[in-house]
This record gives C-alpha cells, structure tokens and sequence, in this order.
C-alpha cells in the first residue's frame, strides 16, 4: 500500500478506485457475521468460486465476505449486484442453481427466492423484502457493500471523504458546532449530547484522549459488534475526526475479549489506515498527530461504566469511582478523556459529510438520527434492524420483525439490557427514542430488544436479569452489593414457590434504596428490570405467591405438564422424543404422562404439533 | 485434578514483549497466557509481576476480577453455554441442565478427565440460531436437550 502524505494524492487514489474500468462488473455479497458463519459461509464460498469458475465468471464477479446485513434470521443471506437479487438460506447444494439462473440466465433462481410470510408473495431484490424496506439503514446499510478487510472497499464508498472535509476545510470548533446542531446524542445508553462533552474535553489541558466504548455489554445486544466487524473504518474515522475536534493525539478502542473476530477486523483495519497515512504523524500532511491503540476487555459488564472502563485501561480491575470530576476532566491517566459508544462514533463521519440540518431531519424533538436495534428473542425476524428515532415498538417488532412465531402472543419487550425494563403490548404503539421509554420505567439503552411471548415468566426474567447483574456488581458499594443479594434471595424464593404477602412490597424498597445510594450506573439501574415487571406484571408475581403457580410454565414446581385427551391423538410423537420414558399410550389414543418420572424438560410440549400438551 | 504442565517461558517472555513490557496492558497479557494453557498457570505470575514491575498481588487481584482469566486448570474442550437473553428466553437454561447432567459437573467446573470444562457466555451475536453454545471456537446452534447431548457425545467420541 502506497502513503499518501497530502490530501490531492488521496483524492486522486479515490478517484482511480471509482472509475475503474477492469476488474470484476459484479458483486456476489456473502454475509460472514456471526449468525450468518454458523451455517457454513466458509464451504458455501467455496462451492461459489467453484462454480464461477465453471461457467467462466470468475473474472466478472467478486465474492465478497462482508459483516452482518442484519438478517440472521435468514442466514446466511447472499445478495448479487447487478440487480439486488437476494437469496436468504442459501445451501451450498443450491448454489449451482442460483449462479447458473441469475448470472447466466440473468433471472432470478426462484426455487431460492424469499418468500413473504405474510402475503405468500416471492420476492427477487434485497430493497423489496420488507424487513429492509421499512428500515432507514444509513449506518448499517454499507456493511453487505464493504469487505472488512480492504480499505479500498471503504474508500470506493466515500469512506474517509468526512475525515478530509474536517481536516481542510473545517475547524475543531466548526466540527464540534456541527455535531452539536445535529444534536448527536451517546448511543451507549446514558443518551448525553456528545457535543458538549467534546467541548468540556477540548476546554482542559491535555494531553487528551478518545476512547471508543466496544465494551458492548447488554446480554442480548450485538449492534456494536455488527459495526465492528463489518464496517471498522466508519468507527476508526469518526475517533480521527473527534480527536480532531478535541485536539486528541491517541485513542483507545476498549473492546469485549469474547469478540474475536472485531478485534481482528479492527486491528487489521487500523494497520491499513496506518499504512496509507490515515493514522500516525501529520495525516495527510494536515499537521494533526493521531493514532489508535486497541484495548481487550476481560469479560466484566461493569467494565462498560466509564469509569470502569478507564481504570481496566490502565490495567486496573474495573471498579468504578465516584464521579466528582467528570472523566472528559480527568479520566484516563488523570488526564482529559472523551468516551463515545461504537455507534454514537459511526455516526460522525454522516453529520460531517451530509451535515447536521440533514441529520437532524430524522427523529424526534430531542433525539435525532438513526437507532441500531439488536430484535430478538421471540419474534419472527431476528436481526439486527436501523430506524429512525421515533419509529414505533409495533413498527419495529411487528411490521420489520414479522411478529410472534409459532402463532403466540406477544407478552412484553424488554429494552436496554440489564440497566432497562420490560415493556407490555399496551405501550406498543409508544415511539421509541431516549426520552419516552424513559417515561415508562425503561430506557431505550444501547440497543436490545428482547421481544418475550407467553412463554415467557416475567418473574423469571426479572430474576435472569438480578442473577446476571449480582455476578457482574465489582461489589464495592454496600446498596448495590446488599441489594441485589436480597433481591435474588426473594425472587428465588418467589420461583420456588415459597414467596409470601409482603415479598413485592419489599422488592419495591430495595429497589429504590438501590436507585438512589448506589454509587455507579450499575447500582442504580439494577433494579429496573424487577420494578417495571412488577409495575405492569403484578398479577404474575401474584400468580406465583399467592396461587403458586407460574402461568408461564417455567418455573419448574410451580406448574406441571398434562396431556388434553380431547386434543391428544395418539400420534406417539412425544413418547418418542421425551427422554424420561415419562409418557406412555397407545397408537391413535391419547397419552398419559407420569409425572413421577417427568423432569419438565419442555420437549413434548415444544414438539406437540396439535397443542395436547398443557401447562397447569 | 493435579497436572503438570511445562511452560514454555520463550513464549511468555514473547507475549511480554510483544506489550513492551508495558503494565496497562497486564490483562491482555494475562489473556495470552491464559489462550495458550486455557489457564495462567501460577508459576507464570511472579515472572509477570517481575518483568512489568507490579505486585504479585495485583496480578491475583486482576485475575480473580476479570471472568476471562482462570487460575485452575480447564479442560481441553471449554463448552460455553450462551446464556444472553434471547437465547434465555429460547430455553438455555435446559441446555445447561442437558449438560450438567450428562458430564456431572457444574457451570465452571470442570470434568475428572480434564475433557470438559462448563462455562456460561453471555450473547454470542448468533440469537437468531439461540439457543447456542460456543466448543472452543465453534458454534453450534438451534439447541435442544437431545441435539446438545449429541454434539457432546461426538467430541467425546473424537477425542477417544
Ligand atoms: C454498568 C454499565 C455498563 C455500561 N456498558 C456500556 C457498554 O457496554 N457500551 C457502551 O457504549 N456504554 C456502556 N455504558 C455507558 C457508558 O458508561 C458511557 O455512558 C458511554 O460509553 C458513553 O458513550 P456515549 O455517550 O456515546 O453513549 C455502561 C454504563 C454502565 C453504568
Ligand atoms: S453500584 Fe454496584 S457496580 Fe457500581 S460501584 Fe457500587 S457495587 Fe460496584
Ligand atoms: S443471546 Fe445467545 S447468541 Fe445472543
């Protein structure tokens, strides 16, 4: 790779890599992230080259392994260009016939095509599939353009074009104007205008440092690894173009140690922005200094607060301090440190090159741009979707995710991780955006959407959520350390059905002990997800004390499964599958289970195609 | 369970190096020690501690505070059971009894034979395949009872 140490040379190699004439005309785009990989991305590949180079089409077209495109719910997803044709579960035995109907006859391989579940109808490009259509990808749509793992592919995109405009032809303060007009707010959770933050940093003597939070530790979340891994450039320009505007000339990246492969994409990706003077001293011959180092997490959520996040980076366990100065004052090395979430960075190089007025377009009153949303759980479309600040939690779940599987009803959906609450089908139609989830007793967080049908025991999730968060405390503060022991040693006791008149009440004032005496973040938000089930769940913690029984049917002995004799028809399915021998019958009459022997695994009641199986 | 393992001290001094001795980078040092043995074996930390200038002390307390550090010895396949929340809400918690059962060992323990070690991971960014598990490094997904124990019985059987 060749430096380039002014500006022109840089345009002129932009310049040459858009109007290339060779090369190959199309694109075969292969989603390599982690959903996508799990089904064997590696082979179909591979039997993609292969074929290519049997019809001759090799040089005409590149297989690009690109990061996530949100879908995973289809994976893996293949799109070709020209023309956007989209094939979702592609097999390797099928590829024969997709490359044979799409690239020589130049139609699409119907046979592979997606199907709409809801109006049956096929659908060819990738544009028309309406878990894209009703999106407004403008950070994450670039990830199926962009092969990680080549600058090249960024910078054919425009990448890098925002760096230049705020190098030459803008001002550290005309950077930090922009970014506050466009009312950029932290995409970490806490929803803090990033601006005003820059500006308190850029006010204290340095030296200064940015820090990008990749921590990413919300237990159900991984929009900030899909940037990542898929599009580490527009993360590595929006630090280049903040450290510009705070007069920063190192950055960190602090990065989840169970996220191989973005360590390894990042890390590459700062090797080549080295390489071709993107990073190091005088980039482009602007006369600003300015390199990235990356930092590995060891698996602590409490490393995300940050606070935390300084001290691991100074090699220290992650405690968190109490926060009389802030850390754009004195953090990192006592020194003045700026903190931005994954997102919350990806989103610069945008306001730069487009502007804030365009920018502020989108959203709501208060909270502007886009939001990457991790919807999962039980909803149809799994992925990873990005809307406009405001859009509906109907909108999202509903119309992009495609609703409930297997016919269920919807029961809640749970936002912000472990910090956030749990929210009933009644505020469906509330739009989602840092304030108005806020209202409800949540917050919209960093980005998880754990949609939950009947299925789903609130208590129990209140309690998964109390579990994770009693590993995670760094335990140094008594509400939260003390708290959350006692919560769990209530809920616990609630599952097992040994919770007694009195036990809600009592969770309630722990509850908000914990929110107003616990030092950090953590503490204070801890108790969100037992508040809010009880706010709109009450009921179901009274199912559990008073009647004890889960309606939900998973806490284990407070339910028990039977077979309905009217809907049973012997079809012998779950005497087959249950690995108790607990259920027995004749061929064509209804069975029986012993419930002796029943360790209420859930598999027949899973498997039970004429919904026999009930939860009493 | 007693092992004997012989450290190749030219390998730690490399991981030392390659962070310039440096001691904010003490944890992914300890990460590097600990991908190389699956554990940090604790003759490596008063030579840790020397070269980088520290305190054993600070060594055991980094250790015991960050999850991905592990002072005992683990197995030689680390099964980690994905227990974010989608793959909760999918039924991990059966995955993770499925598993206790069959290699009668608890979450971060590890099996007589030093085959097995049991972990919980929390999202492994595969939530639409949930539930999910992680062998090492690879990911198998869409998990029930019976298809868990499989998969187990055919690393068992690799192995032997
Ligand atoms: C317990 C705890 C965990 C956090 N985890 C994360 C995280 O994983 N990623 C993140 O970006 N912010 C996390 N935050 C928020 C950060 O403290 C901080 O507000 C954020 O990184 C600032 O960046 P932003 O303004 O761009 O959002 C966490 C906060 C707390 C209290
Ligand atoms: S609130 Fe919890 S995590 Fe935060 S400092 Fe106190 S004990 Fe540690
Ligand atoms: S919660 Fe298990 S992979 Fe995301």
């Amino acid at each position: 790779m060749v430096k380039f140490d002014n500006k022109e040379a840089l345009d002129r190699h932009i310049q040459e890599l858009q109007s290339k004439k060779e090369g190959p005309e199309g694109l075969i785009s292969l989603c390599a992230g982690p959903g996508c990989s799990i089904h064997g991305t590696d082979d179909i590949r591979g039997v993609i080259a292969d074929e290519l180079k049997k019809h001759g089409l090799s040089e005409k077209y590149e297989i690009r392994l690109t990061g996530c495109h949100g879908f995973c719910e289809q994976g893996p997803v293949m799109v070709i260009d020209p023309g956007g044709f989209f094939y979702p579960r592609v097999k390797s035995e099928n590829i024969p016939e997709i490359i044979e109907k799409t690239l020589v006859n130049n139609e699409p391989a119907e046979k592979y095509l997606y199907k709409d579940p809801a109006t049956k109808e096929l659908i060819v490009k990738e544009a028309d599939v309406p878990f894209y259509k009703r999106q407004t990808r403008s950070i994450f749509g670039n990830n199926r353009l962009i092969d990680p793992n080549n600058i090249d592919s960024y910078l054919a995109t425009g990448g890098y074009s925002a760096l230049k405009k705020a190098l030459f032809e803008m001002t550290p303060e005309e950077i930090i104007a922009e970014v506050k007009n466009a009312n950029l707010r932290g995409r970490g959770g806490g929803g803090f205008p990033a601006a005003i933050k820059w500006s308190t940093c850029r006010k204290h003597e340095g030296p200064r440092y940015v820090i990008c939070n990749a921590d990413e530790g919300d237990p159900g979340a991984y929009m900030d690894r899909g940037l990542l891994e898929g599009n580490p450039h527009c993360i590595i320009e929006g630090l280049i173009i903040g450290a510009f505007a705070i007069g920063a000339n190192e950055g960190y990246v602090y990065v989840r140690h169970e996220y191989p492969l973005a360590v390894a994409n990042l890390q590459r990706a700062l090797g080549h922005a080295r390489e071709i003077g993107l990073l190091g001293q005088n980039i482009l011959g602007s006369g600003f200094d300015f390199d990235i180092y990356i930092s590995k997490g060891g698996g602590a959520f409490v490393c995300g607060e940050s606070t935390a996040l300084m001290a691991s980076l100074e090699g220290n366990p992650g405690r968190p301090k109490a926060k009389y100065i802030h850390t754009s004052e004195k953090g990192f090395r006592d020194s003045p440190s700026n903190l931005n979430n994954v997102e919350t960075w990806a989103n610069v190089p945008l306001i730069i090159n487009k502007g804030a007025q365009w920018y502020a377009s989108m959203g709501t009153d208060h909270s502007k741009g886009t939001k990457i949303f991790s919807l999962v759980g039980k909803v149809v479309n799994t992925g990873l979707v990005e809307v406009p600040m405001g859009t509906t939690l109907r909108e999202i779940i509903f119309d992009i995710g495609g609703g409930i599987p297997k016919k269920k009803k919807f029961k809640a959906v749970q936002t912000g991780g472990p910090s956030g609450g749990c929210i009933p089908e009644e505020f469906l139609d509330t739009p989602v955006d840092f304030d108005e989830l806020t209202k409800l007793g949540s917050i919209m967080g960093s980005g998880g959407m754990i949609v939950m049908d009947e299925g789903t025991c609130m208590v129990d999730v209140a309690r998964y959520f109390i579990d994770f968060l009693i590993e995670e405390s760094c335990g140094q503060c008594n509400p939260c350390r003390e708290g959350l022991k006692q919560m769990m040693a209530i809920l616990n006791r609630i599952c097992e059905g040994e919770g007694k008149a009195g036990d809600i009440e009592l969770l309630e004032e722990i509850g908000t002990m914990m929110q107003k005496f616990s030092l950090c973040g953590l503490g204070t938000s801890a108790p969100n997800p037992v508040l809010t089930t009880i706010l709109y769940f009450r009921d179901e913690y009274e199912a559990h004390i008073r009647d004890k029984k889960c309606p939900a049917g998973v806490c284990k002995p407070l339910f028990h499964y039977e077979i309905d004799e009217e809907a049973c028809n012997g079809c012998t399915l779950c005497a087959k599958k249950c690995p108790q021998g607990a259920i027995s019958g004749e061929k064509k009459k209804p069975h029986r289970i012993d419930q002796e022997k029943c360790i209420k695994c859930g598999i027949c009641y899973d498997s039970c195609k004429f919904d026999a199986i009930m939860i009493r | 369970m007693e092992q004997t393992i012989d450290i190749d001290w030219q390998k730690i001094d490399d991981i030392i190096d390659r962070y310039n001795s440096n001691k904010e980078a003490l944890l992914m040092i300890l990460q590097d020690i600990n991908e190389l043995y699956n554990f940090v074996p604790p003759e490596c930390v008063p030579i840790v501690a020397d070269k980088l200038g520290v305190r054993q002390s600070h060594i055991y307390s980094m250790a015991t505070f960050y999850k991905t550090i592990s002072l005992e010895p683990r197995g030689k396949y680390i099964v980690n059971v994905c227990t974010g929340t989608a793959c909760h809400v999918r039924g991990a918690e059966r995955i993770i009894e499925a598993l206790e059962d069959r290699l009668n060992i608890k979450p971060h323990e590890t099996t007589e034979d030093g085959m097995f070690t049991l972990e919980t991971v929390r999202c492994l960014g595969c939530c639409a395949s949930g539930p999910v598990i992680m062998i090492n490094k690879d990911i198998h997904g869409g998990l029930d009872r019976s298809s868990v124990l499989n998969i187990i019985d055919d690393y068992k059987d690799n192995a032997s």
